[in-house]
């Protein structure tokens, strides 16, 4: 693993993506401990600071301090994007499979449902899901899980399809292995690599998604600060306080950013066949 | 070729069938009385027994979906009950603002996407090709709606060049019209281009690798009329299913950025109707939207046939 690990630090995406995306874990864990300031602290007078020494990155209209808020939102958009990338391989890979050694009418069938959760975007499964139980962070985590399926499902079956034909398995076909136990010991385990690069991909766009959702009032409700939702409230501000809405895209851009380049490294560490085709 | 028409059109009808079952039973799984949730907790017996009744509510499930089916088929929508009018006059109203805003934005974002990805990939490994895929990287990362704040912030509060939000109507003129459009559609389109840019970038290289291509080269074509005759053509398939799913995200992505504008386009249609629990209007406007994909995706999968010859012999 240190060896792996070593390896991938020398591919430029990768380092960079993966220092990026550590320090975004890392400032959600510590908001856990400290923030410099309690983010539901409603202090009037300082509100809408510029950013200084005494707020890194100011205050709100309600005197909240910005930093404080971009640590613990980050802990949100983490938690969201994480589920829902979880709920997408957790249903996706098993039917992608369970398609791809099954086949025939139930293959068919399996893709075909895909196809129809494929025709919701994640933005109008969380309009119909809020429409009925109304908004909060666990309806956005269901849209854009439910939206991440036949991402995951697709990707699968079409990794698992080229496995078959492999030698190997049929060697394991010969030893008496049903297909089960095949898909668990020995298809699964060699399309990590691309599950995993995919699901770096799903967070990233979860990550959007998420503070997309937030944005309009479908996400995290208050109290708890979410990057979307600092963005909406920042919006009648512009004019006078426009830290209020650069610092949260930033803070959504640089992790998105992160996540992309540490999928795009490890597309590459993980297949090094590919390096040459792509650059 | 007639088979695999056929074959398509039959799915995409198929899956319009149980996209419009998912619709239907979402709003039938609503914990409680739709009625009783559509007046709120104050509603008197008799205001949600003639809701009830005005909704159809007390027919057999069966036949309320496909009374709702039937309906639509016909143009036929319902009625808000917040509004009082049928739900399509609501919705021809304001797509006549989200639709231009979509197609507006796919314009946008090809024009500046497929000439960028194509120069890129001609240019493999210039300074060139390096910045336009480091910028491609930043603007896939840049929520549309953010890109909208900042471009209202600096466009319209700063330079003041363009209304900061708002419709004044196509009556208002088409310039003054198209010019408040200008930055929803730019919002749109610029983290639709980049991802675009970078899909017709590999899509080419991965065609230019081809041996057709060492052909057409060797037979002394220069390296411009290779790529425009040979390479285009057949990297045009994964832009493609691209630019059918971009359409899909941009019709969806309208809802968030309408709200940033103010447009009275469907997506702010759709966020007041979730405000006042006006849930006929929601169901036939998302309804509306999955059908649209779904019928764009066969467009899709039917334009696979124009640009690709070899797809028109195979049977099925």
């Amino acid at each position: 693993m240190t060896g792996f690990f070593q390896t991938a630090m020398r591919n430029r995406s990768f380092a960079t993506g993966f220092v990026i995306t550590a320090m975004v874990v890392l400032m959600a864990a510590v908001s856990f401990l400290w923030t410099p300031y309690d983010v539901t602290d409603l202090d009037i007078s300082a509100k809408l600071k510029a950013p200084g020494w005494s707020h890194w990155f100011g205050t709100d209209h309600f005197g909240r301090d910005i930093f404080s808020m971009i640590m613990v939102g980050a802990r949100n958009s983490i938690a969201v994007a994480l589920v829902a990338v979880i709920i997408g391989v957790g249903i996706g890979v098993p039917v992608g499979c369970w398609a791809s050694a099954r086949g025939g009418l139930l293959d068919e069938a399996l893709m075909r449902g895909n196809d129809v959760i494929f025709a919701f975007p994640a933005l109008l499964s969380a309009v119909m899901i809020t429409a009925i139980f109304g908004p909060g962070a666990i309806n956005a985590i269901i849209a854009i899980g439910i939206f991440n399926i036949p991402v995951f499902a697709r990707l699968a079956r079409g990794a698992a399809l080229s496995l078959w034909p492999r030698d190997f398995i049929m060697a394991a076909r010969a030893a008496g292995k049903n297909k089960t136990r095949i898909t668990i010991e020995h298809i699964v385990p060699n399309m990590a690599n691309l599950l995993i690069v995919q699901a770096t991909i799903a967070f990233a766009l979860g990550i959007i998604q998420e503070a997309g959702l937030a944005y309009v009032g479908l996400g995290t409700q208050p109290p708890l600060p979410s990057w979307g939702k600092m963005l909406n409230e920042a919006q009648t501000m512009m004019s006078f306080a426009p830290h209020m809405a650069i610092i949260p895209g930033l803070a959504i851009v640089i992790t998105v950013v992160g996540l992309n380049l540490l999928g795009d490294g490890l597309r590459d560490v993980l297949d090094p066949r590919l390096v040459r085709k792509r650059d | 070729m007639i088979m695999f028409l056929i074959r398509k059109i039959l799915w995409a009808t198929a899956t319009l069938a149980v996209a419009s079952v998912l619709v239907f039973a979402t709003l039938e799984i609503i914990p409680g009385d739709p009625a009783q949730v559509m007046l709120g907790i104050n509603a008197t017996d008799e205001a949600i027994a003639a809701l009830r009744q005005d909704l159809g509510l007390n027919k057999p499930v069966l036949e309320r979906y496909f009374s709702w089916i039937f309906g639509m088929l016909q143009g036929d929508f319902g009625n808000s009950y917040t509004y009082s009018v049928p739900v399509n006059e609501l919705v021809a109203d304001r797509i006549t603002i989200s639709l231009p805003l979509a197609l507006l934005s796919l314009l946008l974002s090809t024009v500046i996407a497929i000439p960028l990805g194509l120069y890129s990939a001609s240019r493999r490994g210039s300074l060139a090709d390096t910045s336009i895929m480091a910028l491609s990287q930043v603007g896939i990362a840049i929520p549309n709606f953010w890109l909208a704040l900042l471009l209202v912030y600096f466009l319209a509060i700063w330079l003041q060049l363009v209304p900061a939000g708002g419709f004044p109507g196509w009556d208002a003129g088409f310039v003054v019209a198209l010019k408040s459009l200008l930055l929803p559609t730019i919002s749109l389109a610029l983290p639709q281009a980049a991802i675009l840019s970078r899909i017709t970038r590999s899509a080419l290289l991965e065609t230019l690798g081809e041996d057709y291509i060492r052909t057409a080269r060797a037979k002394g074509l220069s390296t411009g009329a290779t790529i425009w005759k040979h390479g285009m053509r057949n990297a045009m398939i994964p832009v493609l299913t691209i630019l059918g799913l971009q359409f899909a995200y941009l019709l969806a992505g309208t809802i968030i950025i309408e709200n940033v504008f103010y447009l009275p386009g469907l997506g702010r249609l759709v966020f007041q109707a979730i405000s006042l629990r006006d849930l006929i209007v929601v169901e036939s406007v998302v309804m509306m939207l999955v059908a649209t994909i779904i019928v764009i995706n066969l467009i899709v999968d039917l334009a696979y046939l124009w640009v690709d010859p070899r797809l028109r012999h195979r049977s099925a």
